[in-house]
Order: C-alpha cells, then sequence, then structure tokens
C-alpha cells in the first residue's frame, strides 16, 4: 500500500549534496557543524500493507513529523521514494499530486489546523468543497462523518466553541470526509488531556474496525503506540532503528535505545507465550488441552497456575513448547518497578 | 547606612562578572567618554568654524534647475510620450474615478448619503456604527458644510478605493513572495517617513493642480499601510490551518481564497481602517494643491487666522475621522449582518434616496463663540503665553537655531556622520551624513537648520511631555482607562486639526508650529512609553519590590531602563511627526521650509525653490530617522 524505501530529507543549503555521497554516514551534529544542514530523516525504508497501523514513533526532534509529510511532499525529500498504491508520489505532478491529496490521502494534525472563521460543517466538508462537490452533497456528506464522530448536534458551532478532543474529532471527520484510502496522523492526541487523550484513541480504535483505513501514525508516546499499532516503527535522530510488531519490540529490542524505551512496558500484557516456552522435558507429563501460542501471557495466567502440570503450547496442530509458573513469573514481574531509583 | 553601600556593590560585582561587556560599568564608562568626546569636540568645532548665517540665496543652482524641469514639463506636456500615453492618462483615470464617486455621493442627495451611510454601516458594523454614521453625516449639514464635506469624503473614498486595490494584492505578494517583500520593505520605509507636505511638489508637476494631483498625493501617503498591514495579516496566518489545507489537495488559488484571506479578515480590515484614517489626514492637506473640501476652508480661514471660521471645518474633519473608524474598527471585529439583514436595510436606505427630501436641517455655526474664546484667551491669557513663546524661544529655540545656522555645513556633516557611528551602524551613519550634505546641495541650508532647531525643541519638548504622562498612564490603571479614548481620538485626527488649538492660543508664529507638533505628537509617545513600561516583565517588578526598592527606584532603576526599547521607539516615531507637523506649520507663521513650499505652491516664480524645500524636508526626515532609528536598533541588538 505504502511503501518508503531510502527516504532523506535534509534540510540546509545545498542539502541534495548530502544522500548518497561520503557525506552521509557522517553523524547529525557534524553534518550540522560542518555543513549547516540538519538531517531530519535518514535513509528510511519501510512498507506499510493496505488496512494496517503502522505506527511511526520517536522523541521529540526525531524526524517523525516530517516524515509522514514527505509522504505526500507537504515536505518535499530530499532523496529516496515514496509508493503510494504502487504509484511514485516525487515523480507526480503538482496536478496529480493534488489528486492524491484530495482524494487517497488525508492527515489529521497536531494542531487541528482547523478553519476559525467556519463553522463545524463547513470545515468537514472543505475537502469536498475544493473538489468542486454541490453544496447538498457536501453537506450531506459531512453530516454523516459528523455523526461517526460523535459530533452530531454541533455542524453550526465555530471551532473555537468546542474543546479540544471535539476539535480533533472535527479533525478526524475532515479527514474521513473524502473517503481516503489512507489516514496520516500526526501527533493527533498529544495537545489534548489524557483523559480525552484514551477516548480519543479508543474512539481511532473504533473507526478502524468499523472503516478499515491504512493509517500511519506518528506518536511520542509508547503506550498508544502500543495500543494502536499493529507494528511500530522507532525512529531515533531520523533513523529507524527497529521496525516490527509490539511484541517483537518489547521481546527483541534491536538495542538499547529501544530497550530503554520499552523497558516499563508491563511485558505479559504485550508478549504472548510463544515468547517464554521452554521445551518439554523427556516423558514429562502435560495437561491435556494446549494453548495457542499468540496468547497473550496475562491471560495465560489463570490456566498456567491453576494446572498441576505444564501446558502444551501449540502452532495450529504442531506443539512449540510447554509453559509453567516458573515461566511465567519473570514476564510478569519482570520489568523494572517504574520508581525512579 | 554601610549594610545598604556594602549590598549595593557586591551587587554591582556579580553584574559585571555575570554580563561582562554587557551592563558593565566598564562599556557604561566608555560610552559616556566617547559621547563627552564628541560633545567637546563639537563645541571647539563650532567655535572654531562659526559662519556668519548669510540668509539662503535666492537663485540657488537647485531652484534653477528644478524650474527648468517645471519649464520642461510644461512644454513637454503634450508632446512627450511619457505623458501623452501615461501621466496624462492616469490623470484622465483618476479624474474620471473621483469624478464618478463623487457624482454618486452627491446623486443621492443630503438624505440619500445620510440613510445609505447609515445603512452600510449597520451591515458592516453593527446599529450603534449605523446610529453613529447618520448622527455625523447630519452634522456636516447642520454646520453648513454638506458640500465640502461630500468633497473630502469622495476624494477620500477615492484614494482609499485605488489603495486598496493595489495595495492588499501587493501586501499579499509581499508575505508570500519573499524576494518582493525584500524589494518593497526599504521602498515603504521610506514612504512612511515622508511628511506630507514632501508629496504635494512632485505631484504638481506631473499631474497638475487639482483632484487627481490630490488623490494621488493621498494614495502614496495611504498606500504603505495598506501593504504593511495586509502582509502582516497574511503572513500572521496560522501555518497549520495552511498545511491541512495543502494536505487535503487544496491548489494556491484556491488556499488564497479559502485560507489565507479569510483567516486574515479582521487584519485586512484593519488595514482599511488606518488606510481611511491615513488617506483623510492626507486629503485635508492636498487642499493646498487646489484639491476642493473642507481643506480648503480651513487653510482659507488660517490665512486670515480666523480660529472660529476654521474650527467648523475642523470639527467636521474630525467627526468624519470617528465615524470612519468607528466604521471600520467595528468592522474588523465582527462578521458583517447576513444578506437577509442587509438587503432590507440597504432597500430602506434606497427607498429614502429616492425620496425628495431636502437638506432642511436647523444651521449651527461654532464660528462665534469660538473666535469669542479665542479673543477672550488673546485679552485674557496674554502675558501666560507670551512668556511662554518668549521664555522657550529665548532660552531653547533661538540659542539652538543661531547654533544650527551657525555652523558650517560640512562640520554639521561630519558631526552627523561621527554621531550615526556612535549611535547606529556605519550604514545608518552614511545615509545620515549624505542626507546632511544632500540639503546644502539644495542650497536651503539655513531654511533647513532653523526647521530642524523648531523641530528639536519640538521634540525635546514632546519626549519630557510624553513619557512623564506615559509613565504616569502605565503606574495607574484607572488614568490609563481614562486617558485611552482620549489618546485613541487624538491618534485618529488628521494632522490639520491640530494647528487650531495653537493658533488660537499663541497667533501665528514659530511657537505655533512647536505647539501643533507637541500636540500631535505626544498621543503616540505616551501610548508607546506606557507600553514599554507595561511590557516590563511582572517578575521583575515582584523581585525589585521584595528587594525593598521605592517607587521611584522601581521606576528609575527597574522600568526606565528596561522599558529602553520602548522609548527608543517613541523618540523615533515622535521625531517624524514632529518634522511632519513643524513643516505644516509653515502654513501658520513657522517660516522656514515648510513656507518656502507653501510658496512654491502658490507663486510660479517660487516654483524651483518650493521643490528643492520638499526635498530638503525628505532629507531632513530621513536623517532624524536614521539617527534614531539606528540608535534603536543598535541598542536592540547589543541586547540579545
Amino acid at each position: 500500500m505504502i511503501e518508503v524505501e531510502r527516504l532523506w530529507k535534509v534540510f540546509g543549503p545545498r542539502a541534495e549534496r548530502v544522500p548518497g555521497s561520503p557525506l552521509a554516514a557522517l553523524p547529525r551534529a557534524e553534518l550540522r557543524d560542518r555543513l549547516g544542514c540538519l538531517v531530519a530523516v535518514r535513509d528510511v525504508s519501510f512498507q506499510v500493507a493496505a488496512n494496517e497501523v503502522f505506527v511511526v514513533m520517536g522523541l521529540s526532534g526525531s524526524g517523525k513529523s516530517t516524515l509522514v509529510r514527505c509522504l505526500t511532499r507537504l515536505i518535499e525529500p530530499t532523496a529516496g521514494e515514496v509508493r503510494i498504491d504502487g504509484e511514485a508520489v516525487r515523480a507526480m505532478s503538482a496536478k496529480r499530486l493534488r489528486e492524491l491529496r484530495r482524494h487517497r490521502v488525508a492527515m489529521v494534525f497536531q494542531h487541528f489546523g482547523l478553519l476559525p472563521h467556519r463553522q463545524v460543517l463547513d470545515n468537514v466538508a472543505y475537502g469536498l468543497e475544493i473538489q468542486g462537490a454541490g453544496r447538498a452533497q457536501r453537506h450531506a456528506r459531512a453530516a454523516e462523518v459528523l455523526e461517526l464522530v460523535g459530533l452530531t448536534g454541533h455542524e453550526r458551532q465555530l471551532p473555537e466553541q468546542l474543546s479540544g478532543g471535539m476539535q480533533q474529532r472535527v479533525g478526524l471527520a475532515r479527514a474521513l470526509a473524502t473517503d481516503p484510502e489512507v489516514l496520516l496522523f500526526d501527533e493527533p492526541f498529544s495537545a489534548l488531556d489524557p483523559l480525552i487523550r484514551r477516548d480519543m484513541q479508543a474512539e481511532v480504535r473504533r473507526l478502524h474496525a468499523e472503516v478499515g483505513k491504512t493509517m500511519v501514525f506518528i506518536t511520542h508516546d509508547l503506550a498508544e503506540a502500543l495500543t494502536l499499532g499493529d507494528r511500530i516503527a522507532v525512529l531515533r535522530d531520523g533513523e529507524l532503528v527497529q521496525v516490527g510488531t509490539p511484541e517483537e519490540l518489547v521481546g527483541a529490542p534491536a538495542d538499547d535505545y529501544v530497550a530503554d524505551f520499552v523497558r516499563d512496558v508491563p511485558r505479559a500484557d504485550v508478549l504472548t507465550l510463544r515468547w517464554i516456552t521452554r521445551d518439554a522435558a523427556e516423558g514429562e507429563e502435560l495437561e491435556d488441552t494446549p494453548l495457542p501460542q499468540d496468547t497473550v501471557i496475562r491471560d495465560a495466567v489463570a490456566r498456567v497456575l491453576r494446572a498441576d502440570r505444564p501446558v502444551p503450547v501449540v502452532d495450529g496442530d504442531v506443539r512449540v513448547g510447554v509453559v509453567d509458573a516458573e515461566q511465567l513469573l519473570p514476564a510478569l514481574l519482570g520489568h523494572r518497578r517504574q520508581v525512579p531509583a | 547606612m554601610t549594610v545598604t553601600t556594602a549590598g549595593r556593590e557586591t551587587g554591582a560585582a556579580e553584574d559585571g562578572a555575570g554580563h561582562p561587556g554587557r551592563w558593565g560599568a566598564a562599556g557604561l564608562r566608555s560610552g559616556r567618554t566617547r559621547i563627552a568626546v564628541l560633545v567637546v569636540v563639537s563645541v571647539v568645532a563650532l567655535l572654531s568654524f562659526r559662519t556668519t548665517a548669510a540668509a539662503d540665496s535666492s537663485d540657488a543652482a537647485a531652484f534653477r534647475f528644478f524650474d527648468g524641469v517645471r519649464d520642461w514639463v510644461d512644454a513637454n506636456r503634450d508632446v512627450n510620450p511619457l505623458f501623452l500615453y501615461g501621466v496624462n492618462y492616469i490623470r484622465l483615470g483618476v479624474r474620471l474615478l473621483v469624478d464618478a464617486v463623487s457624482a454618486g455621493l452627491t446623486g443621492l442627495g443630503f438624505a440619500g448619503l445620510v440613510a445609505v451611510a447609515g445603512a452600510l454601516a449597520l451591515v458592516v458594523a453593527g446599529w450603534r456604527a449605523g446610529l453613529l454614521a447618520v448622527t455625523g453625516f447630519v452634522a456636516f449639514a447642520v454646520l453648513g458644510l454638506w458640500a465640502e464635506s461630500v468633497e473630502t469624503l469622495a476624494l477620500t473614498l477615492s484614494a482609499v478605493l485605488i489603495a486598496v486595490v493595489l495595495g492588499v494584492p501587493l501586501g499579499v505578494l509581499a508575505a508570500r513572495v519573499r524576494w518582493v517583500g525584500a524589494a518593497l520593505r526599504p521602498v515603504l520605509d521610506v514612504m512612511q517617513i515622508l511628511p506630507t507636505f514632501a508629496y504635494l511638489a512632485p505631484m504638481t508637476l506631473l499631474f497638475l493642480i487639482g483632484s487627481p494631483a490630490a488623490v494621488i498625493a493621498t494614495l502614496i501617503y495611504a498606500v504603505p499601510v495598506t501593504i504593511r498591514i495586509t502582509e502582516l495579516g497574511i503572513a500572521g496566518v496560522a501555518p497549520t490551518a495552511v498545511e491541512a489545507a495543502t494536505a487535503q489537495g487544496a491548489t494556491r488559488l484556491q488556499l488564497l481564497t479559502g485560507v489565507r484571506l479569510p483567516m486574515a479578515r479582521p487584519t485586512l480590515v484593519l488595514a482599511v481602517n488606518q488606510t481611511v484614517m491615513m488617506a483623510l489626514s492626507m486629503a485635508v492637506v492636498t487642499a493646498l494643491i487646489d484639491a476642493p473640501g473642507l481643506g480648503q476652508n480651513i487653510i482659507r480661514a488660517l490665512e486670515r487666522v480666523n480660529v472660529g471660521a476654521a474650527f467648523d471645518a475642523g470639527l467636521a474633519i474630525v467627526i468624519m475621522a470617528v465615524v470612519l473608524d468607528r466604521v471600520t474598527t467595528a468592522a474588523s471585529r465582527r462578521r458583517p449582518h447576513s444578506w437577509r439583514v442587509a438587503v432590507p436595510v440597504l432597500g430602506a436606505a434606497a427607498v429614502v434616496a429616492a425620496l425628495p427630501i431636502g437638506d432642511a436641517v436647523p444651521r449651527f455655526s461654532f464660528a462665534a463663540p469660538v473666535n469669542a474664546l479665542t479673543g477672550w484667551v488673546e485679552l485674557h491669557w496674554y502675558d501666560v503665553t507670551e512668556w511662554l513663546k518668549n521664555t522657550v524661544s529665548a532660552i531653547l529655540l533661538n540659542p539652538l537655531e543661531t547654533t544650527l545656522t551657525t555652523t558650517p555645513w560640512w562640520l554639521f556633516t561630519v558631526l552627523v556622520l561621527v554621531a550615526g557611528l556612535l549611535m547606529a551602524d556605519w550604514r545608518s551613519a552614511l545615509i545620515a551624513a549624505a542626507s546632511a550634505a544632500g540639503v546644502n546641495g539644495l542650497g536651503l541650508w539655513q531654511h533647513a537648520m532653523q526647521t530642524l532647531a523648531t523641530v528639536l525643541v519640538a521634540t525635546v519638548l514632546t519626549m519630557l511631555i510624553g513619557v512623564w504622562a506615559g509613565v504616569l498612564c502605565a503606574r495607574h490603571d484607572r488614568l490609563a482607562v481614562l486617558t485611552r479614548p482620549l489618546l485613541d481620538a487624538a491618534q485618529t485626527m488628521p494632522s490639520f486639526v491640530y494647528l487650531l488649538p495653537a493658533v488660537a492660543l499663541f497667533g501665528a508664529s514659530r511657537f505655533t508650529a512647536i505647539v501643533a507638533a507637541v500636540i500631535f505628537a505626544v498621543p503616540p509617545v505616551v501610548r508607546l512609553v506606557e507600553r514599554g513600561v507595561r511590557d516590563v516583565p511582572a517578575t521583575v517588578v515582584e523581585a525589585a519590590l521584595s528587594a525593598g526598592s521605592t517607587p521611584r527606584q522601581l521606576l528609575w532603576k527597574v522600568q526606565l531602563p528596561m522599558a529602553r526599547g520602548g522609548l527608543l521607539l517613541a523618540a523615533n516615531q515622535g521625531i517624524v511627526m514632529v518634522l511632519a507637523m513643524v513643516v505644516v506649520g509653515g502654513l501658520v507663521g513657522a517660516g522656514a521650509l515648510g513656507y518656502d513650499v507653501v510658496a512654491g505652491f502658490s507663486q510660479r516664480e517660487d516654483f524651483g525653490r518650493g521643490l528643492a524645500a520638499g526635498f530638503a524636508i525628505v532629507l531632513l526626515g530621513v536623517l532624524l530617522d536614521r539617527l534614531t532609528q539606528g540608535f534603536h536598533r543598535s541598542t536592540k541588538g547589543s541586547r540579545q
């Protein structure tokens, strides 16, 4: 669906000389000092499958917002390629690019980006309006998506009359109004209170279940990434450190940076049994009913602890190992406590 | 006592250690030494190179040159293609526009125009503004100045129309296209410091006297504001909204019309508001080049020092300014009524316009009571005003004027250069010095120095009064609330109006120009000073208070030093405004450059001299602005 290949974004004078030259090997700070260039995205490649929720996670300044803007050339990439549905985005003409933005890819912004002089309904209908849709048609569609995000009754209000959470629902509705294939989220909930943020995350999960779009979601919040992402990409200083499912990240962090990131995650909530099975000892007596290997550890706790014997773990019909309390307990207790030393 | 001193010393030591060379004692001392040396050297140089201050020749090369230019233009006006196909068409077009606007306004008739003005104000700015517009327009007729008011309004509206049509697109371009903005900035800078008088002579040269030249002069005066504020508004549109619209595939045109312009709407209306105010102010002054309207009444009255006669016209101008200002300000704060309200209201106005209603309103003129009052003031306050006039003249004006006029021009230029290098940067210094040399080249050295002396005295008085009042306003909230509408009103009034009270009190003299300039320039200075003092961070004030500062210490040691940027900006603004007004004072006996300009309009043989005086005023303005603005900038730079 979305393929990103060796993508670079360098800000600064004569940025294009950096990618593909010996300069590219230099660390970020040295490039900044020597050339006055800032490398925001460095040689990033990944693929997002249709209907997948792909989360890009990183600290502020890691280049994640730049990366997502490169996908539809809101920021022009310096080198590399982005393909959406197999079509090269960088080769698109201005007209073709507008078509892409109008019909196929929509974006939700951290600071909403609503038009303060338009009512909620007209904000949502804006995308249809600039495509030339008729008034009745676009208002009908806008009302439809407003209902989808739970804002029916607020159509005639101005954005400033809504709370932050409701404004972002408008932003979400606006993105959905054109029925795009891909939704891009740039830290959409960072500006919201924690409780509202949780509501909105639930909203996104619900929408994904209902309308099933491909989503690229930028966040600096690990919990958000783990809740929403089918796969997570960790970005540091513009470079991809690791791409994987939440359990891959937690179970097998690629380096200390990622390990540090995920160390406070309750492993039992993320990891599945696959990560903790051991081989059955010879002649060991096992429980009769096996557990599938993609069971999350926490869900297996009751079963395993209550059993008298180790429980076999299977992948389909094939037994991949067994699990008992010995394996379970480290996973349950293993992560360090969230108290400063 | 000992304790305090010790504490102070430690404080100073820490200061010096913490910020070497910034606020440290060493930097200050060397700055003081430099200024002291400069003063001593200047005094010695002045004493040793004094001239006799011989009057300017009435036949300088520059005058002959400008006369020659005039003669050439006169001879080629109907032959040269530049005039035939350019300038003359512009004049024709503007003339058609003014005539159309004027015919439109006059054609509505008294009742019609009042109704339409009220209805328009109601639709864009609410019923209060509508009521104000109706009252104001009726007042024009009550004062017996209906025809003149409509003429002035027509001139103003024509100029505003052109200013908006040219200025808004330019402002948008300046905000969106980097090189356009960069190219326009210095041009606008210069246009904004040009005193009103300086525009007029070149306009008459190109467009002859009358309405077209008046509208174009007004346009040149007003359009920088349109461009500037439009640029600000467009550049200030939230980038997130623009990005969001771009991400949805908006074209550049859709971005402009759907996002940038609507989001900048309040600022754009503010731009119109400021343009209208500037245009009105200038439209009145253009009476000097024979434009019709209220300005004519004022000039005729001023020439005869008939304050009463001028008062009615001045009042009409103030009323027009207040109405236009209130309506456009209110319009920038709210959205216009929808067509559901607009159509019936405008329809009703049209009906009124069609009805045969004459302008049979009761007449009232302030001329007699005002003249009685002026007479009374002259009679009873004569000693006071005369004493004030003579004291300021004897203590400040005359010595300064003598010093300046007896300074040889090259010495003055060198001193300006050195002062510029010390206070500003070398570029400002060079520009200022070049301006000084240019004034001499125009052959008006004595007059320019007389004008400069008047300007400096008026600026000193303006700053004394303005800083004092500004500090008071900053420290007493209630006073600030009380003075705000007063300052608002003062800033909406066209410059001409300020001559009236000055003439009423002091008759026709140099001092009158000073008084008018002080009244004219004090309000913005008060405002800038107040804001500068109020902008001092509350935490710093709190810290100073908790250290036990008295209010006086707080003011002198914390608030004023920290408000330095605001004070210097106020000085810069004040000096430019003072110059503009001192020159206008040429109408009421201030003589010097201002008089040369006015004489240039009225007497054909003085044309060259008038035009040269206009340029000399421009050069003086550039000189003063560069010195003070460079000062302002360089301190800002050193603080970062």
